[in-house]
């Protein structure tokens, strides 16, 4: 046995570390279509002081780390591309302490977003989180980490912005507290009325830190859900659409999507509007609100709200949308990747051009799903792609497809969403020279030895 | 290897290995594990690694897919078409295995046993009816029901206890019915879940070949393990009867007032086996029969009906005990579940879920707060 191994060993416990091909192989890829790499080693702690150790480890041998939660964001972010140690982070996954009238939790850095969904619906009904639609096991640390976006969106922006404090181990082994939970044992605020450091660590991928514990803001869960699509063949309009939903400060989400199929949907652009209240008069005054928004639209002819069926409605409302996954299968091939840059919400017509003219151009099966982050301020615009696994040229075209797309993003001002690494390489390039050096200062400084997550924000 | 042309279907989405509501991992045996790998969608990935000769047959990809507690979870929660073939697929996987020869020593020696001595335990066939000794029950011959008792009612203490709960009951409500005795053969429910396929027909072929023999057209089955294999799998060679668990007899002769039961005050939680809920739907049954006794308090644990968390003894880990070991093994969960209810019983219905549970009990020294009872062991007590 390696002294590394025996370290982790001693560290974890010898059923929680591994370097068998078949950990080696499976933790060298995840679910999309970037090249895999194998890990030297993945283990699964159980406690914070077991990461310290992981780290300090880690940083006198100067072996990579990379920390992984459920290894969804598709875009290769827990391929350790130098080998290294996985830290597997979802058997840290308790919910620490809820404040029910500050409305946060604070969860362990390996806790899924299904598992805090399950807990507040049963132990707090009247709170809810900003709960994203991928797989229920997608972990809140990462979502954050990776600015992800969910049902609260629209709302309140990223999900990353309703974070409420971070302890962090860093790259050091020492364990850091951002946040108002430096000094005060509440934990209401990332931030503000302090310096924000919170920025040191969100938006890195794991290369600045490992996320040990996230406070997330909560928020007042009403009574009663309800969903209605309004659909336009004019994409040219959905800007203004989405600028009128949104200035009614009525919806809860707004999600668009676009797809060939069924083939009534083909060429429509479905603006898909999420309400909430507690009694039938407050979903009702909201409804009203909202179809009086969009009333000119349907008086113009440019669109009406299409009738959506109990079946549908329930998907839709299920939280989260398990369907968003199943387009993996479209292909029957268990496969599909996205690329989703944010961008302006008057790029949308660009942007499903875009799609379906490399759907054609590839042979691929697409989808288009956007979500609005906050009052219109900017969207997230998913370029969706299914494959078929067993199929190498297909997924061969999927890849060249979202090349495509990632150049498209750039030149209409898009900024890529947990970029894959050559994608990160282009941001790099076009960013503000001072910006970038400003990020290769903070990272320098915080993990001189390059040993988080590397290949991610660093110039290969 | 059968369903060859699915294994690349999976997403890795991991929804498999929770619960439908979220409220924990229910996969037993990544609960155990803890790697990705020891979740139905690793299996998946790693079964195609196999296949493409990316890695190879190890001890510990063995360990992999012989831990899989073939407890269904991951069929009921996958969002994907394919989902009813999962446990089915890594069946096969074990069955390429076997196939091969290469499958660890512990599943080894319970496939010769059974194909050499009939049981798991080395025990001759002539004393399968021994557990009956001292009752009244009769051998089949002709009654309206034939019970079946399988391999660890049969030969395992605390399985034999609960066959004579069961037989004593039924003869108590008047029901006609008899018992193979030394003819019984083993089910192969787990034979076939360890991959043996072509045992499994055989065990299968025989029982089938002996029930219609003795004209027998309805069985009551002990272990719902065998309800499962006489259920769902014997129709498919032949073999249609019409197959009732033990507590599917009960709960109508209960609830018609034809076994009246006096006060028991308990309060309980039920653990639905996962070949009674999961594989076959009977969830509602054994909670009607602990339901209509006076006095009882029936607490549901988080985890239950189709969300119900395995003991970690299907799939033939309770002969093997790949499962077995440590805090996080299955049983162990199970019973710091049922004891967070506040419950005093925890009722089974299925022998191999008595004795790992009870297991568990010992190892988490719970015996003077938590007790395993079968529902016939809890119907008894309340008829007395
Ligand atoms: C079907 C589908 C639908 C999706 N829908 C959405 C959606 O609606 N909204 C959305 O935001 N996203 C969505 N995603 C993308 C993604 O799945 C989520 O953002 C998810 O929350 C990522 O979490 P994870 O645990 O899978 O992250 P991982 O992929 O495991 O990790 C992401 C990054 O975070 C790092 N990391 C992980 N844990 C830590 C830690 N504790 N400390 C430091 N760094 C860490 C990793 O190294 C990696 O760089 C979707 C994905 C799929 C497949
Ligand atoms: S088996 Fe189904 S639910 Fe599980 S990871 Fe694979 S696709 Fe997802
Ligand atoms: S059958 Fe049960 S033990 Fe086996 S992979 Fe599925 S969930 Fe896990």
């Amino acid at each position: 046995m390696s002294d590394i191994n025996r370290s982790l060993t001693e560290i974890v416990g010898e059923h929680y570390v591994s370097n068998q091909p078949e950990e080696l192989y499976f933790y060298a890829r995840d679910p999309g279509l970037m090249p895999p790499h194998k890990p030297d080693y993945v283990v699964v702690p159980k406690t914070v002081e077991e990461i310290q150790k992981i780290v300090r480890l880690a940083n006198q041998n100067k072996i990579p780390i990379v920390p992984m939660g459920a290894g969804m964001a598709l875009t290769g972010l827990v391929i350790p591309l130098r080998g290294g140690i996985v830290i597997d982070m979802k058997r840290m996954n308790k919910i620490i302490e809820v404040n029910e009238k500050a409305r946060y939790v604070i969860v362990e850095g390996g806790t899924s977003h299904g598992l805090l969904k399950s807990y507040l619906d049963k132990n707090y009904p009247r709170l809810r989180h900003s709960i994203p639609d991928s797989p229920a096991t997608a972990t809140i640390a990462a979502n954050v980490m990776i600015h992800g976006q969910g049902r609260l969106t629209q709302q309140y922006g990223f999900n990353s912005d309703m974070v409420a404090g971070l302890e962090v181990v860093l790259p050091s082994g020492d364990i850091c507290k951002i946040g108002s939970c430096s000094l005060s044992p509440d934990w209401f605020s990332k931030g503000a009325p302090l310096p924000d450091l919170s920025g040191l660590f969100l938006g890195w991928f794991g290369a600045t830190g490992i996320i040990t514990k996230v406070a997330l803001k909560l928020y007042p869960r009403k009574r009663m859900r309800d969903v209605e699509i309004f659909v336009t063949d004019r994409g040219n309009l959905v800007p203004d659409i989405i600028y009128e939903l949104t200035h009614t400060e009525m919806v809860e989400d707004i999600n668009i999507f676009t797809q060939p199929l069924p083939m009534i949907f083909k060429d429509n652009h479905h603006i898909t509007i999420f309400m909430t209240g507690d009694t039938d008069e407050e979903l009702e005054f909201k409804k009203k609100l909202i179809f009086g928004a969009l009333d000119r639209f349907i008086k113009g002819k440019d669109g009406g709200f299409m009738s959506v069926g109990l079946a549908m409605k329930q998907t839709l409302l299920e939280m989260p949308q398990r369907s968003v996954s199943r387009f993996a299968d479209v292909k029957k091939g268990g496969g599909f990747e996205y690329s989703g840059p944010i961008l302006l919400v008057e790029r949308y017509l660009g942007c499903t051009r875009k799609l379906v003219e490399l759907a054609s151009k590839y042979d691929l099966a697409y989808s288009a799903m956007a979500r609005i982050i906050g009052r219109g301020h900017c969207m997230m615009f998913g370029f969706s792609f299914t494959f078929n696994r067993a199929d190498p040229d297909m997924m061969d075209r999927v890849r060249k497809a979202l090349q495509e797309v990632s150049d498209y993003a750039l030149v209409v001002g898009g900024v890529f969403w947990k970029p894959t690494i050559e994608e990160q390489r282009m941001a790099i390039e076009k960013m503000d020279p001072n910006t970038w050096n400003l990020m290769k200062m903070i990272k320098k400084n915080l993990d001189p030895d390059g040993i988080m997550n590397p290949g991610n924000w660093e110039v290969a | 290897m059968k369903y060859e042309e699915i294994i690349h279907r999976c997403f890795r989405c991991g929804y498999c290995k929770l619960t439908g509501d979220y409220v924990d991992f229910n996969c037993p045996s990544y609960r155990k594990f803890r790697f990705e790998t020891y979740a139905p969608g690793g299996r998946m990935w790693l079964i195609r690694a196999w296949l493409n000769d990316e890695i190879q047959n190890s001890e510990r990809f063995q360990e992999i897919l012989f831990s899989c507690a073939t407890c269904a979870n991951c069929v009921e929660n996958c969002v994907f078409t394919f989902s009813d073939d999962l446990v089915n697929i890594f069946i096969a996987a074990r069955e390429e295995m076997v196939n091969k020869g290469v499958i660890p020593s512990v599943v080894r020696d319970y496939l010769k046993n059974i194909y050499v001595h009939g049981n798991p335990y080395k025990e001759p066939a002539n004393e399968r009816g021994t557990w009956a000794d001292g009752t009244s029950i009769e051998t089949y011959d002709g009654q309206e029901y034939l019970f079946y008792i399988g391999c660890v009612g049969s030969y395992d203490e605390r399985g034999q206890k609960i066959a004579r709960a069961v037989g004593n009951l039924l003869m108590k409500a008047g029901v006609s019915f008899g018992i193979l005795g030394s003819r019984e053969g083993c089910d192969g429910n787990e034979v076939r879940a360890l991959g043996e396929a072509g045992l499994f027909q055989l065990l299968a072929e025989q029982n089938i070949a002996l029930f219609k023999e003795l004209r027998a057209k309805e069985i009551i089955t002990l272990d719902p393990h065998a309800f499962n294999a006489l259920r769902q799998d014997y129709p498919g060679l032949g073999g249609e009867f019409e197959v009732y668990h033990y507590t599917q007899i009960l709960a109508p002769l209960i609830q018609s007032q034809m076994m009246p039961l006096k006060e028991y005050r308990a309060r309980i939680t039920y653990h639905d086996p996962c070949y009674l809920g999961r594989h076959n739907g009977v969830y509602e049954v054994p909670r009607k029969i602990l339901s209509s006794i006076p006095g009882v308090e029936l607490v549901e644990m988080d985890q239950n009906r189709e969300n119900a968390f395995c003991c970690g003894g299907g799939g033939g880990n309770f002969f093997t005990d790949i499962l077995g070991g440590g805090e996080d093994s299955p049983n162990r969960i199970r019973v710091r579940q049922a004891l967070d209810t506040g419950a005093s019983v925890l009722a089974v219905s299925c022998p191999q879920c008595a004795k790992m549970l009870e297991d568990a009990i010992k190892v988490e020294e719970m015996e003077h707060r938590l007790e395993v009872m079968d529902i016939a062991e809890i119907v008894t007590r309340a008829l007395s």
